[in-house]
């Protein structure tokens, strides 16, 4: 691999699905160390730009490079010990217990050395999860929340340099919302490369060093979340009035709707 | 590992600790109902066979049997079959039966494990879908026509054929987005059944006396004449389905992950789809091909298998093959004994209890699923 290669490059990466463009020259570049967030409105391209990232897709034009080879001279083997993919759908065709579902994640490493230390991987990644409890439990009674820890677990089982992460805190409560993306920080700190599609935006602000601003299938800006977030921009985008302020007391960033127009409406109605 | 490998998790050590004894508890329940439920198969199906090679118009007692089975061995012990004719009976004609029933039995369990596996869906079985029926249309186009072009492998070889384009067929009618709904799969099996219900009406509107007796008599399914020429035939194609499903075991483990995910854990879903589509339609040749449609073996056995050890794929084909054995040795003798002087079809019998199993199995699906998706 090519030490000073980007983990991820899409380059001019454009994807219709019939006649409806959804990606439309997109640039992106992730790097080790660091969270990279993907936000945008529905229907933005966020998720369809992350399948094109992990190769589920192939785009119209353009390519993405994985350590600075086109995704396509991979081995799919290979690459799945090179990144790891939560998806945002967790369905099991067969009542698998949960703990299983984790070992799945140590697939790739079968028949390496890696792979003695399986037990030890699993049981870290459950742990840090938040699911040793549900062990024995079939993955396809668990709650929706408890379903998206399970495959987090999972792709942390992969332990993979690169992270992409498809709304890894949908359907999870404010707590392991957190315990999640502090522990995507974890990762990106000990040098994996993480991109992670997010709705809650004050969440993106506080976990991510970049944060990408999808529209209409392109990039509209990048950069630091502080230089990204700012009020018109994001009124703009989500074609709703937005206020960026800073906290109070730890000065971090938080993104509300402003509800003052909405509600003096209501009000004079 | 690579350098970029991120390090272990930030946790308390005794999280962790509490996690491994949790698995190591699941673990260990698993490993002894495995354990079990091999050892209790793997008897069953010794004393299965003991019972039917001794049962029939023609009684052996067991120690004959053993003894028997010893002589020819090289084994100077036990007595040999006190009635005249019983170890003609026992070796030319109930010990090729009850491998062919092994044989038949296995395969069949097999491929319905292996088809609900690649289908995602938990109701997908060769009889169901119209498989079974697509191969013995083939098949049967050989009797009809007398086609000999591989000698006593040309059945075999319709029936693959038959079998692989039905496989197909249904793969590509009934999914959608990388699944198969219960409800567009039952109705393509209706669609492709009674097609393939027509072409052997017609081909039984074309064929002589001999050959009409035949096709009646397979869309019954019997073991009755199951010679040890045939046993010979269907055996490797049987032994090659099973390994290569074996191999794909862990692979299947990883695709009811969904495609996707299969994918991001390294497996060619393309690739294993295509094999798996050729197991299954091997081994329904397997089973096909002399002993003619035996239908729910490969609905009933897999879903009993995994009430006891869970999915895993691995052991559930293993046990499948062995249960499936056991069942059609049971079903058989019962078909050739319940009323003397009678072979009851088989394929009737395994109906007559499968049909309402998958009725059963349809209602809790649509309850769990929440609709008839």
């Amino acid at each position: 691999m090519t030490a000073n290669a980007p983990a991820l490059l899409a380059q001019d990466v454009t994807l219709s699905f019939g006649r409806r463009p959804v990606l439309d020259a997109v640039d992106l570049e992730v790097r080790r160390r660091e969270v990279l967030a993907l936000v945008g409105p529905n229907g933005a391209g966020k998720s369809t730009l992350l399948s094109v990232l992990a190769g589920d897709l192939a785009p119209d034009r353009g390519e993405v490079l994985l350590e600075g080879r086109p995704l396509a001279d991979w081995r799919l083997r290979e690459m799945s010990r090179r990144r790891a993919v939560l998806t945002q759908e967790h369905k099991i065709s067969f009542p698998f217990p949960t703990v299983d579902v984790v070992r799945m994640g140590r697939a790739p490493w079968r028949g390496l050395p890696e792979e003695d230390h399986d037990e030890q991987v699993v049981a870290e990644a459950m742990a840090t999860a938040d699911i040793d409890h549900l062990a024995g439990q079939p993955f396809g009674l668990l709650s929706g929340g408890e379903k998206g820890r399970t495959s987090f677990a999972r792709v942390l089982a992969q332990r993979t340099g690169v992270l992409l992460l498809d709304e890894p805190t949908a359907a999870l409560d404010i707590g392991h919302q957190e315990t999640v993306l502090a522990h995507a920080r974890t990762q990106a700190a000990a040098g994996a490369a993480v991109v992670v599609v997010l709705h809650d935006l004050s969440l993106a602000a506080a976990w991510s060093d970049r944060v990408a601003l999808l529209h209409h299938g392109r990039v509209t800006a990048e950069g630091a979340p502080r230089e990204v977030f700012t009020a018109p921009l994001l009124s703009l985008v989500y074609d709703h009035p937005i206020d960026v302020l800073a906290h109070p007391g730890t000065g971090e960033l938080l993104v509300l709707p402003d509800r003052r127009s909405l509600m003096s409406r209501e009000e004079t109605a | 590992m690579t350098a970029t490998v991120p390090g272990p998790a930030v946790r308390s050590q005794a999280a962790r600790v509490g996690s491994a004894t949790a698995t190591a508890a699941v673990d260990r329940r698993r490993r002894r109902r495995v354990v079990l439920l091999y050892a209790g198969l793997g008897i069953a199906l010794v004393v299965a066979a003991l019972v039917a090679g001794g049962s029939g118009q023609l009684s052996i007692p067991v120690n004959e049997i053993l003894g028997s089975i010893a002589h020819r061995l090289g084994l100077d012990v036990g007595p040999l079959p006190s009635h005249p004719r019983g170890e003609y009976t026992l070796w030319n004609v109930r010990f090729s039966r009850i491998a062919m029933a092994v044989i038949v039995g296995g395969s069949l369990a097999v491929a319905g494990a292996a088809m609900q596996g690649v289908f995602g869906n938990p109701l997908a079985e060769p009889s169901v879908v119209g498989v079974s029926s697509g191969a013995a249309v083939a098949a049967a186009v050989a009797i009809v026509f007398g086609l000999r072009f591989a000698g006593d492998w040309s059945i075999p070889v319709c029936a693959f054929v038959g079998g692989l384009v039905t496989t197909l067929l249904v793969y590509a009618l009934s999914r959608s987005d990388g699944r198969t709904e219960v409800v567009t799969l039952v109705l393509t099996g209706i669609a492709v059944n009674a097609v393939a219900g027509a072409l052997l009406a017609l081909l039984m509107f074309v064929g002589d006396t001999q050959a009409r007796e035949s096709i009646v008599f397979w869309q019954l399914g019997s073991l009755n004449g199951s010679r040890w020429s045939y046993v010979v035939v269907v055996a490797p194609l049987a032994l090659v389905g099973v390994v290569v499903a074996l191999a794909c075991a862990r692979s299947l483990d990883l695709l009811s992950l969904g495609e996707r995910s299969a994918r991001h854990l390294g497996v060619n879903v393309e690739r294993l789809r295509v094999v798996l589509i050729v197991v299954v339609a091997l081994l329904t040749a397997a089973a096909v091909s002399f002993c003619g449609i035996v239908a729910f073996v490969g609905l009933v056995v897999p879903h009993l298998v995994r009430m006891v050890t869970g999915p895993g794929h691995r052991v559930l084909l293993i046990a499948s093959f062995l249960a499936g054995a056991l069942v059609l040795i049971c079903a058989d003798t019962v078909a050739r004994t319940f009323v003397a002087y009678t072979d009851l079809p088989l394929g009737m019998l395994t109906s007559l209890v499968g049909g309402p199993f998958f009725f059963w199995l349809l209602r809790r699906t649509r309850r769990t699923a929440g609709g008839w998706a």
